[in-house]
This record gives structure tokens, C-alpha cells and sequence, in this order.
């Protein structure tokens, strides 16, 4: 096996079903039919997938959920493929695009016509806002298609190894990963649900209807729906500092996946860029896989994060220096060292206090913004909210957007955390079950509860931001 | 020491404000928490765990509260905690000899009788402790208990394990 393969884990256990190989240009590579082909070219040492247009450069791997473009490869004569969120499995020849990638010879479809569906609520993304929302609104009697374009369904919950903080309710106490298990469970034993992973929604048109692309069967989907909640997340952001296109270089989550999900090493000497949760969590999960953490940096004068995340990587060795920012990375291929630099209360970089760290993995910890593409192209009306984290949807107590019949719940509504997320997925969810099913006491009651719930999450001093940035978007639900 | 040195530190004297270190008569009659959790998180993952509702907090934002009479020092707390951020100290034997119980997330696995390196809240070497009690939860977390010298009770937060042939890894 792979010196990049996890073969002991404290936690995890990895199920990476039978080998499978195929190619990568003329390269045999093997991987394992569960595992995404970015997963199996990372655990080949394959860091380099592309290169840029005109200035040539080496350019590797930055999401892996399926949410930037940055490793866009033909994948059996289908450019533009993200081999990020392709298994494996039904793959023979995967290479890399030089420059624009050229329409394919061979047609992306399988079927001339699209497959319709239809159903009652449509649930975009099945994180935990939109587990949530599907499981409540099947709950109260409507039919739901959920839908993802990850091979898995869970959303950042299957990445997920620390137990989740909350109330018990919730799932607290319980691992991410768990939690993901346990709600796909009550999912697939509700009858009204269906559900479609390796599926992107590419576009909605009104409440009614969503054209969707089932990637591993090649086939058009014209969903056909009544309500739609949207529940798809958010992306990590890029940060500007020399050479930050080198392979080596990914967002803390991007790392994550490759450990917690496929067992692969993301690097052996890791600089983590950021000191909120994400960066300290993902930290601690780096050195669980058997990764060195270098340093910490965060250009704020405190960490952003929870104490106890700190605290539990500091007593692990881990320096986290405040009021510092990366200045560059180094290296040809791929990152072999990083430079960083000390800030002002200004943020501007002190000269001379400069200090190189060798290290072959940088993760960005600097923030998600909240994946609100469909919101903004349906045409709900959106407003740019910096305390939750950029362009978020108006929307009602009841999570319903200026389009009537369209919902939306978790990080794409604003970037907070995961028990907000499902209360919010829930709320959508049952008001969603409502306009199909008419007046419920039951559904009503339950709904306010959810509402309670969340005011009771969001009183606390780490949503002081949260409850500025809400004021700007709630729009009365009377007169919506 | 520089003020980096203090990011991510949970100081002595702050758990002390919060009533967070149990009164040395208490530690002198067996093991009892020290609930390091000094910020307002929304979280009660600890009230839910004790058996002996010896933790309240009066929302879920507030900060742990422990009645340490009460606290049986069984450690359930520390097996449940999501921050990993509750120990058990004991100073019963009486002999300049306590044990702290630190929750425990790698590998390799320390077994009973090793001998580990002692870590202060840095990460700081602080001297050898023995491995007394290694007991595995449901979820894998573990809780490892080690004798150290009374006075460093407060100081030893984690440990490295020394000899990796001896431990047990999974």
C-alpha cells in the first residue's frame, strides 16, 4: 500500500471496497472502487492536474466536495469532469487538459430524452440542513427527492471525526461522521424519499422545476416539484499570498476529505492558514492521520476558534501564532516550504519577522462562503451579508426566499455551524411539508419548537455576528 | 515567554475564578473533574453524561459548573466531552503521588505500566509518569490515567507515549 494510505487510524475505519486501476495519461494507476479519482491519483503521488493557460503553471487540487474548478481533467473523453466527486469505479482513462478544454467527441448522454421526475419537495444538497429538511418534511406526508452531487450522501458530516458539540437533541456528543450514519438511516427507511447522489442541479426554474445531471448514469433529469429547498452549502475561500496556485495548497476541508474520508495523507509537514474552529478541528484531525502540524497562523490577534479546539492542539506541541499571515509558499511542483510573516494592528506585514517553515501542505482555514449560485440564478432576492459570510438569500422565519416555494437552510443561508443548520433544515423542511399538506397543528407546533431552539443556540456570545447579520436579511412572512 | 505563549492556554487563574479546581481536601479523598472549559459555548454534553448531575449549567451558552461533593469522579464526563477538555485528578494515596486521567485520541495506544513523557498545556515536556489505567469508551476515545509527582497535578495535561514497540496499535 501507499505510504500516502492511512492504514491505522484512531477513529476511523476505512472501506475502501476492491481495487480497481485505470489509467492516468499512460500511467496504470490503482485505486479502489469507493474512492474518488482524485483520491487515487493523491494516494499515487499525483499532485500536479492541470496547468494554467498562459503563463504555464503547475496547478493541484483545492475543494474536493465538488465546488471549485481546479481539478477539471477528461475523464474517459469527458473534459471538464471534477474528478473530485467521480468515483473511481466506472473510470478507465483519466488525463490531464492542456489549456481550454475541447468539446468531447462522444456525447455526455446516455439517453436522448431527459428522465422525469416528480415529486412534492425537492431538497438540494444532503448536508445536514438538507437531511433535516427531508426527513421533516417526509415526516409530515410529502413525497421528497433529495438530491447530491457528492457519491456519498452526509455533506461535510462524513469528513466529520470530533464529536459534535450542541445539545442532545441534536446529536451532540456524537461524531460527525456518526451523526451522518444515523440520519441517512432514518432517511432510508422513510418510504417517501428518494434519493439521488452523484446528481448536480444545474439550474431552477421558478418552485416548479429543476434540471438536474445524474453524472454516473449520464442522464438528464427534469425534476418536476412543487416546493425546493435549498440546502447547498458553502465553499472554502482562496486567500492571495505568492505562489498560492501551487499543488500542496487546499482549503483545511479539502484535507479533511482526502484523511477522514479516503485515508489519504493530504501532506507529512502541514502549515494551517486560520485559528476559527475549522482551522484548529482540522488541525487536531491532520495529526490523528498521522500529519505533523508545523505552525498555526492566524492574522487576527486572537484565535477565532473555541479554546478547548486550541487548547487541544497547543497541548499536543502545536504553535499557533497570532497577528501572522503566510507571505508565500515555496517550491517548484509542489510546496515544499512556506514563509510567514508577522502583522500590525493594521495588518500590514512587519519587515524582518520572516520565518521560513518546511512544509509540503498548506490548508486554508479563512473562511467558507455560502454556495448561493442557484438562489441568485432562480432570481430570489439577494443581499451581501459579511457577517454571514457573503451573498445570502432574503428570506422569512420559516426559511422560505422572496420566491414563494423556495427554501433555504444551512450554510448557504449563512455560515454557521451544524446543529443551526439541521434546526434550520428542519423549519424549511416542515413549511415546505405544509404548503403540500395544508394546516397541521402537529407540523405547526413542532416548527415552532425548531424556531425556539435555534433562538436559544444563537443567544450565546459566538453569535453576536450571526444575530447582527440575520437582522439584514429576515423579511416579514405576512407581507413577503 | 512571549504572549503567543499564551494562545490557546486555559490559565490557572481564570478555572480558579470560575470555581473549576477542586479544593485540595477533595482531590485528598479520590478522583474528581476538572471541567477546563472557561468560554460560552452552546454545549451541555457533560450535564448530559453525569451520572450524578454533579454538572449544571443554567442555558446551554453558559459556562460548567461543578458541585465537586457531589462529583464522583467516575469520568464519564471526560469519555463524552466534545472538547476534550475535562480531566480527572486524584491525590488520595497520599504518598507525593497523584494521578491525572487525560482523554486520549491517537495512536499508538499507551498500555499499563509504560512510562510516558508528561506535557504541560504547551505541549511541554514536564518530566515521566506511569501509566496506571487505560480505559477505551464506545467511541474510541480513551481515557489514560498516569502517576506523576502530586505537585505537577495541575500542570499535565497530555503525554507521549516513549516506546512505540510496547504500546498497543490498532
Amino acid at each position: 500500500m501507499s505510504a500516502s494510505r492511512i492504514n491505522q487510524h484512531p477513529i476511523l475505519n476505512f472501506k475502501r471496497g476492491r481495487k480497481k486501476t485505470f489509467y492516468f495519461e499512460n500511467k496504470l494507476i490503482e485505486g479502489y472502487e469507493n474512492e474518488s479519482v482524485l483520491a487515487a491519483l493523491y494516494a499515487n503521488n499525483i499532485r500536479i492536474l492541470s496547468e494554467s493557460k498562459i503563463l504555464k503553471r503547475r496547478r493541484g487540487a483545492f475543494c474536493l466536495i465538488g465546488k471549485c474548478s481546479s481539478c477539471l481533467m477528461e475523464v474517459d473523453g469527458v473534459p471538464n469532469t471534477r474528478i473530485c466527486i467521480t468515483p473511481v469505479k466506472k473510470v478507465n482513462k483519466v488525463r490531464r487538459q492542456k489549456s481550454l478544454a475541447k468539446p468531447p467527441k462522444i456525447s455526455c448522454f446516455n439517453a436522448r430524452k431527459p428522465k422525469e421526475i416528480n415529486t412534492d419537495v425537492l431538497v438540494i444538497g444532503s448536508g445536514p440542513a438538507g437531511l433535516y429538511a427531508a426527513i421533516y418534511a417526509s415526516k409530515y406526508g410529502a413525497n421528497v427527492v433529495l438530491v447530491d452531487e457528492n457519491p456519498f450522501i452526509g455533506g461535510q458530516l462524513i469528513k466529520q471525526t470530533h464529536k459534535f458539540f450542541g445539545s442532545k437533541d441534536l446529536h451532540s456528543g456524537i461524531r460527525g461522521f456518526e451523526i451522518a450514519k444515523r440520519l441517512t438511516k432514518i432517511l432510508y427507511k422513510m418510504r417517501n424519499v428518494k434519493i439521488l447522489t452523484n446528481t448536480s442541479v444545474f439550474g431552477l426554474y421558478d418552485h416548479k422545476l429543476a434540471g438536474a445531471y445524474d453524472f454516473e448514469e449520464k442522464q438528464l433529469l427534469k425534476i418536476k416539484t412543487r416546493q425546493i429547498v435549498v440546502a447547498t452549502g458553502a465553499s472554502e475561500r482562496f486567500l492571495v499570498f505568492e505562489n498560492n496556485d501551487l499543488p500542496g495548497i487546499m482549503g483545511a476541508g479539502a484535507a479533511q476529505t482526502l484523511m477522514n474520508v479516503y485515508g489519504v495523507k493530504p501532506g507529512e509537514n502541514a502549515l494551517m492558514v486560520g485559528a476559527g474552529n475549522v482551522g484548529l478541528i482540522v488541525s487536531y484531525q491532520l495529526i490523528q492521520a498521522g500529519v505533523k502540524v508545523v505552525a498555526i497562523v492566524e492574522a487576527m490577534s486572537q484565535i477565532g476558534g473555541y479554546l478547548v479546539h486550541a487548547a487541544k492542539v497547543r497541548r499536543l506541541g502545536v504553535p499557533i501564532y497570532t497577528s501572522h499571515t503566510i507571505k508565500s509558499a515555496h517550491g517548484k511542483e509542489k510546496v515544499e516550504g512556506a514563509t510567514i510573516i508577522a502583522l500590525d494592528n493594521r495588518f500590514r506585514e512587519i519587515p524582518g519577522t520572516e520565518k521560513y517553515l518546511e512544509v509540503d501542505l498548506i490548508c486554508l482555514a479563512v473562511g467558507l462562503n455560502p454556495y448561493s449560485q442557484l438562489l441568485a440564478q432562480v432570481g430570489c432576492e439577494m443581499i451581501y451579508v459579511p457577517e454571514l459570510g457573503g451573498l445570502v438569500p432574503k428570506r422569512t422565519r420559516y426559511q422560505e426566499t422572496t420566491i414563494e416555494g423556495i427554501y433555504v437552510a444551512g450554510d448557504v443561508s449563512g455560515i454557521e455551524e451544524a446543529s443551526t443548520a439541521m434546526l434550520e433544515g428542519g423549519i424549511a423542511g416542515i413549511s415546505a411539508a405544509l404548503k403540500i399538506i395544508g394546516v397541521n397543528d402537529k407540523a405547526l407546533e413542532e416548527r415552532e419548537e425548531m424556531i425556539r431552539k435555534l433562538e436559544k443556540i444563537r443567544a450565546g456570545r459566538f453569535f453576536d455576528k450571526i444575530r447582527k447579520g440575520l437582522k439584514k436579511v429576515l423579511i416579514d412572512e405576512r407581507t413577503r | 515567554m512571549n504572549e503567543q505563549d499564551n494562545v490557546g492556554i486555559v490559565d490557572i487563574e481564570t478555572l480558579r475564578k470560575l470555581d473549576l479546581i477542586p479544593p485540595l481536601n477533595r482531590m485528598r479523598r479520590g478522583s474528581v473533574a476538572v471541567v477546563e472549559c472557561v468560554e460560552e459555548i452552546p454545549c451541555d454534553v457533560c450535564v448530559a453524561a453525569c451520572p450524578v448531575h454533579a454538572i449544571t449549567k443554567e442555558d446551554i451558552n453558559s459556562i460548567p459548573r461543578v458541585d465537586f461533593d457531589k462529583c464522583t469522579g467516575c469520568g464519564s464526563c471526560l469519555l463524552a466531552c466534545p472538547g476534550l477538555a475535562i480531566f480527572l485528578v486524584d491525590l488520595s494515596t497520599n504518598n507525593g503521588k497523584g494521578r491525572v486521567t487525560i482523554p486520549y485520541e491517537l495512536l499508538p495506544i499507551p498500555i499499563k505500566g509504560e512510562r510516558v513523557t508528561l506535557l504541560d498545556r504547551r505541549g511541554e515536556p514536564i518530566g515521566e509518569g506511569k501509566v496506571v489505567k487505560v480505559i477505551k469508551s464506545a467511541d474510541k476515545t480513551y481515557a489514560v490515567t498516569i502517576e506523576i509527582e502530586e505537585d505537577k497535578i495541575m500542570e499535565v495535561r497530555f503525554f507521549r507515549v516513549i516506546k512505540n514497540e510496547n504500546s498497543l496499535s490498532l
